[in-house]
């Protein structure tokens, strides 16, 4: 879980964290009680549905304005790591 | 009348709009009186993450102008704090977290720029759990934030620093965010008025997402007649946020008759919970009996899932959580810990930058979106909430809103439930069901147990607000609570008179 949520843990979060999600999930499991056979999901509680504008260009954030948060910038982007080349060694 | 420091940061706003108005007071002189005061109590309190003194003083002689040009609106001149997860152009913006230190907008939220196109001062960010995760204020990666009550007690969460902000005197107004009860039981907690709106009330860009279908921006005041200002100021549609509501907003101070004869109010017995403190449940009885001396009449009613809200809320906020939290990944902003490969600078970025709790619900958002397990939990969570929101339709159909306490417990002592978290999740369970069903709800004091704040809420259908408000200031007016406020101890180098 923590791979597929780009977490890095420590041996003793991952102890820790293991008992107290158990701990939590046993409570959940309360929901299990109820049955929803034939009952819709519900997603969000709005009565809107596809919200959209416009399509007329506006003014936008100057692009300066957005990178001076960036750790790492470059001619105007951000900068991060070759992924392509080392895509066989980053999936295993 | 007023003369002295300690009494201006004891007005409430629209005490304070008057004397601004009349001139009696500057919107200086105020700005001063809470700057003193956050020097003098909040090295103990812990309220602000950031205060910004610079930008107070200028928004206040700003708003002197405006005052004397006859061009003040309501909140012109009123010192305010922010949560930190609102975002600010002239002040970072953390959400209590590591992985944002130093982090600066390049734009303001929705909601902060209605204050400063009103004039409000802004008197800092204050302290939050982390990404608004926690309901005790104890997961600020930053500080802790005391109770003004009871400083060994925690102000609640995760809107800690805007509750005891209020209360404490260190500002007259705040906003906060509450995704299942952030505003709610930390107003609860230190004895003020907090407002969760219905969701798409208020617009929420420039809002640190925590659960996006959740969240909503809300505020505290010392008074439910500031929180009808403060609503005021803040409630409309926003053209930037496709959740927000084009639902005309009304005059909420002109709902405030202080007449509730003939209005139909509903009891849950499923507010009633075992490990409810006697004193809640007494003062809690009481001001519901007030209610009905003050013409209302009580109905029972049913809201049978009541007890599964909780669990329901812990799937669906983590799973939103794991997803909203996915942006921060050490390219864009905040932290960045770098390592040979882009995702161990993921997981270093994240692995350090992110405390406990943010970490633990990312887990559990993703254990429950993951494959195989996605239906038993994201969609049987979401059923679930159909039911829940089924429950209050149906109520809406008998009443005109439903009473219940705000928390089973009052202020617990800081570090009393941080190893244990879903003790910690248990001081939501009266205000999570809001959250799921979307409807507004508004806690206001109703009494004391063993010295510390006990809190009415007042829950009702959306867009009722207006509604709830009228109920909470019939039963605010007919109290002494409001007139209550905590006192501080100066620190031990510091005289007092």
């Amino acid at each position: 879980m923590a791979e597929l949520a780009r977490l890095g843990l420590s041996d003793a979060e991952i102890t820790r964290m293991q008992d107290q999600l158990s701990s939590i999930l046993e409570h959940i499991a309360a929901i299990d009680r109820l049955d929803t056979d034939v009952i819709p999901p519900t997603a969000q509680v709005v009565a809107m549905t596809n919200v959209t504008r416009p399509d007329v260009v506006t003014a936008s954030l100057p692009r300066e304005a957005i990178l001076e948060n960036a750790p790492r910038q470059s001619e105007g982007f951000f900068e991060v790591h070759a992924i392509l080349g080392a895509a066989i060694e980053d999936a295993s | 009348m007023i003369d002295s420091p300690s009494q201006l940061t004891g007005l409430t706003a629209a005490e304070a709009t008057r004397s601004l108005a009349s001139r009696e007071l500057s919107a200086v002189e105020l700005t001063e009186a809470y700057l003193k005061r956050i020097e003098q109590f909040d090295d103990e309190l812990g309220v602000y993450l950031h205060v910004m003194r610079e930008t107070a003083l200028a928004q206040a002689a700003a708003a002197d102008r405006r005052l004397t040009a006859g061009d003040a609106t309501p909140l012109t001149g009123i010192p305010v704090a922010l949560k930190d997860v609102l975002c600010t152009i002239d002040a970072p913006t953390t959400a209590g977290s590591r992985i944002l230190e130093g982090f600066r907008s390049p734009y303001d939220a929705t909601v902060v720029r209605r204050l400063r196109e009103h004039g409000a001062v802004f008197l800092g960010k204050a302290n939050t759990d982390e990404f608004a995760m926690g309901s005790s204020n104890e997961n600020s990666a930053f500080k802790l934030v005391r109770n003004p009550w009871s400083t060994d007690r925690v102000p609640g969460g995760s809107s800690g620093g805007p509750a005891a902000a209020v209360a404490a005197g260190l500002a007259a107004v705040s906003l906060g965010s509450d995704t299942g009860g952030s505003i709610r039981q930390p107003a609860g907690f230190c004895g003020v008025v907090g407002l969760k709106p219905t969701y798409g009330r208020v617009s929420r860009l420039g809002l640190m997402a925590f659960a996006s279908s959740l969240d909503q921006i809300g505020p505290f005041s010392r008074s439910v007649e500031d929180t009808a200002i403060t609503l005021q100021v803040i409630a409309g549609h926003d053209p930037q946020d496709s959740t927000s509501s084009r639902e005309p907003v009304p005059d909420y101070r002109a709902a405030l008759s202080g007449d509730i004869t003939g209005m139909k109010i509903g009891v849950a017995e499923e507010y009633s919970v075992e490990g409810m403190e006697p004193g809640v449940a007494t003062a809690v009885d009481r001001a519901v009996e007030r209610l009905r001396s003050l013409g209302a009449e009580l109905v029972r009613v049913s809201l049978p899932h009541t007890e599964y809200a909780l669990p329901t809320y812990y799937i669906t906020a983590p799973a939103e959580a794991s997803a909203n939290l996915a942006r921060y990944d050490g390219v864009k902003y905040g932290l960045a810990v770098e390592a040979p490969t882009l995702r161990e600078t993921y997981e270093r970025t994240r692995g350090e930058g992110f405390g406990a709790e943010v970490k633990r619900r990312i887990m559990l958002g993703t254990y429950a979106l993951s494959s195989g397990y996605y239906d038993a939990y994201y969609v049987k969570a979401q059923k679930v909430r159909t039911l829940i929101k089924r429950d209050f339709d149906e109520a809406w159909g008998k009443v005109d809103a439903i009473v219940a306490p705000t928390s089973p417990t009052v202020a617990f002592p800081l570090g009393a439930r941080t190893d244990d978290p879903y003790q910690m999740y248990l001081a939501d369970v009266f205000t999570i069901p809001a959250n799921m069903a979307g409807i507004p709800g508004v806690a206001v004091p109703c009494g004391f147990s063993d010295g510390l704040p006990v809190s009415l809420q007042i829950l009702g259908p959306p867009f009722a607000e207006a509604t709830i408000l009228r109920v909470a200031d019939a039963y605010e007016r007919s109290e002494t609570w409001a007139a209550r406020r905590p006192r501080l101890e100066p620190a031990a180098t510091t005289s007092q008179p």
